[in-house]
């Protein structure tokens, strides 16, 4: 019995300790910041500041952040965006071996496209149906327009 | 009784397997927990503080070595420039040698003119017969210029310093404090006295400010030479280091040396012939006006010209250059070390270091990307070839005529014609770059040079028309 409580309470300790590690890390890492729309934390880790500069002097710094270009409408698809960006890029940035200079993956490209989409619509609708006629892809704004969020 | 044992030892068991399994679970979280802690913490410590001055740095501080030690790694990567790489058509190749009492080199890079014995034709009675090679890095600038054979042809003044070592403190020092009295002072020294004044290849001073770090032109010669060639665009009295943009002075920086020159006079003035523009036509119209040459051709008798590494002038014609892309964009691209972004000092060819160089602004796969380069040199070292060729018939032509003595106009007018078509085609030849800079450019410089060869061969058969070169424009 005496033995039991002792296993139980090692038990306890170890699983605070984990929960304790696990909250400290979070917070020390400025983890709830990863949930605001504040341009800045997409920054936390340094790797990005050459984006975040380019965005700072972008002609569409005043109109719209990192969230309102790189995650798509909506909370659901926001959140699990944000997920798994946040996963894969904590991931990379940790373990090293990504490439040099960093690039937008297929699905977040896709993401931003539509992005372009959500504000210009009027505009893009055309071109757009134009192309999609011919059976065509729809067009890449940013191959194009590259410059208007950041350079690179 | 029996069976209720067995099943309370059962459940007994299953809970200590779940406790250890737990505590299990418990224990890789927490190690897994603090290894992500330290390292978010070391990334945080990185990306501090990226400057410790751990010593003076003073506008006497020659040494490279000295600055290493505040800038650690930038001092790395510039102590890497003795790599010796090869690239499709550029690069330096380790090739060992036995070393002589004139020359203890052990390693040298591969002959350029074993490689094409045209260009000993073409230079003919010049120096540059007798012992070209293809560059190394920037480590062995001044290695490789005390001992080649050039120095047992001719005599060489101390101007040649200027560019092969780091003058800044030596002509600071010979000029009592005045860098262009030493500029002046060295250009008329034999080069074996100016040899025993300088110690470093090009060091951290020749184009950092001490204090500030910023870059600044410590070259007399590129001082006087973008003067001259903002004069003729109508800019009086620049001042290269109090009004360039940061973005320009990283490309003047690399100017202040990777250009065409010559020497001027008996007291041979390192000049860079820019007074009427840094196109080759505006150079060569310079050399015409000043009358100038740089040797008597030795089968033809020709007045000509040897063109040197003219990249800073061919760059400048380029669309990279038109977009405010800087050489150190592309030679010195940024990287990342840690959490700083440095600017790697390792300058060498773009094609090295594909990712950094080229990826940043074009978003294509590497090979692409080489592809495209290697395409661009593969057309323009065919035509170099054929402008060669063209020359090679001129020279051949002109020698037949001048081993009869041959004295007429046509014949002056022939050589002349020599001068130009191989003025064109080494300053394309001599340029790093095997087109890259500036292609179209290179391409039209070459298409004239052939041209120059053709219309030097019409002059010798009587049926040129007498017009120079510069009147058909």
């Amino acid at each position: 019995m005496q033995i039991r409580k002792l296993w139980r309470i090692i038990l306890a300790g170890l699983v605070g300790m984990a929960i304790g590690v696990g909250v400290y890390t979070f917070v020390y890492a400025r983890g709830y910041s990863y949930l605001t729309n504040n341009p800045a934390s997409c920054a936390n880790c340094h790797v990005m500041n050459e984006q975040y500069d380019g965005w700072l002097k972008s002609s569409h710094r005043a109109v719209a952040t990192c969230n309102d270009c790189h995650t798509p409408s909506g909370a659901v698809g926001k959140y699990a965006t944000k997920a798994s960006n946040g996963f894969w890029h904590s991931f990379y940035f940790t373990t090293g071996g990504f490439h040099e200079p960093i690039r937008i993956g297929k699905r977040n490209l896709e993401i931003t496209e539509q992005s372009c989409l959500k504000c210009h619509a009027d505009i893009t609708q055309a071109m757009n149906s134009a192309h999609s006629a011919n059976g065509d892809e729809q067009t890449s704004c940013v191959r194009c327009h590259r410059s208007v969020g950041h350079m690179h | 009784m029996t069976d209720k044992t067995q099943t309370n030892g059962n459940s007994v068991w299953s809970r200590r397997r779940f406790v250890l399994l737990t505590a299990l679970v418990a224990t890789l979280a927490t190690i897994g927990g603090v290894a992500l802690l330290i390292n978010i913490f070391e990334h945080r410590q990185e990306g501090r503080n990226p400057f410790y001055r751990v010593v003076e740095l003073t506008d006497e501080t020659e040494d490279p070595a000295t600055w290493g030690k505040n800038f650690p790694l930038q001092y790395d990567d510039y102590k890497r420039t003795v790599d010796m790489v090869r690239t499709r058509f550029g690069g330096s190749e380790a090739e060992p040698r036995t070393p002589t009492g004139f020359d203890p080199r052990s390693i040298v890079a591969q002959s350029k003119i074993e490689e094409d014995p045209r260009l000993k034709t073409m230079w003919a009675g010049y120096a540059f017969a007798k012992d070209f090679r293809e560059e190394r890095g920037h480590a062995f600038m001044l290695e490789d210029q005390t001992y080649t054979e050039r120095q047992l042809a001719v005599k060489q003044p101390g101007t040649c310093m200027h560019c092969h070592a780091s003058v800044y403190v030596p002509y600071k020092k010979l000029g009592g404090g005045d860098l262009i009295k030493g500029f002046e002072a060295m250009n008329q020294m034999p080069y074996s006295e100016a040899r025993t004044k300088v110690a470093h290849p090009v060091a951290c001073i020749d184009c950092h400010d001490p204090q500030s770090m910023q870059l600044r032109v410590t070259r007399p010669g590129f001082i006087e030479g973008i003067r001259a060639f903002k004069a003729s665009q109508g800019v009086q009295n620049y001042d290269v280091n109090a009004m360039a943009t940061r973005q320009e002075m990283r490309s003047f920086v690399c100017g202040q040396c990777h250009v065409e020159y010559y020497f001027k006079g008996p007291e041979k003035r390192l000049v860079y012939p820019w007074a009427k523009g840094l196109k080759v036509d505006e150079i060569m119209a310079y050399y015409e006006e000043v009358g100038f040459k740089d040797w008597t051709h030795a089968e033809t008798g020709a007045p000509t010209l040897k063109a040197q590494h003219p990249e800073f002038e061919l760059y400048n014609q380029g669309i990279h250059a038109r977009s405010g892309v800087a050489c150190a964009d592309c030679h010195m691209p940024y990287k990342r070390e840690g959490a700083l972004k440095i600017s790697d000092h390792h300058v060498n060819s773009p094609l090295l270091k594909l990712n950094r160089s080229c990826q940043t602004c074009h978003k294509w796969p590497e090979e692409e990307l080489r592809a495209r380069v290697e395409n661009i040199q593969d057309r323009h070292f065919k035509l170099r070839n054929l402008a060669m060729d063209a020359l090679m018939d001129l020279i051949a032509d002109l020698k037949a005529a001048k081993l009869i003595n041959r004295n007429d106009n046509g014949m002056t007018s022939a050589q002349n014609f020599q001068r130009k078509a191989q003025f064109y085609l080494d300053f394309v030849e001599a340029e790093n770059s095997t087109g890259f800079h500036a292609p179209q450019e290179a391409a039209r410089i070459l298409g004239e040079s052939i041209n120059f060869s053709r219309q030097g061969q019409n002059a010798l058969r009587g049926t040129a028309p007498a017009a120079t070169p510069q009147a058909q424009k």
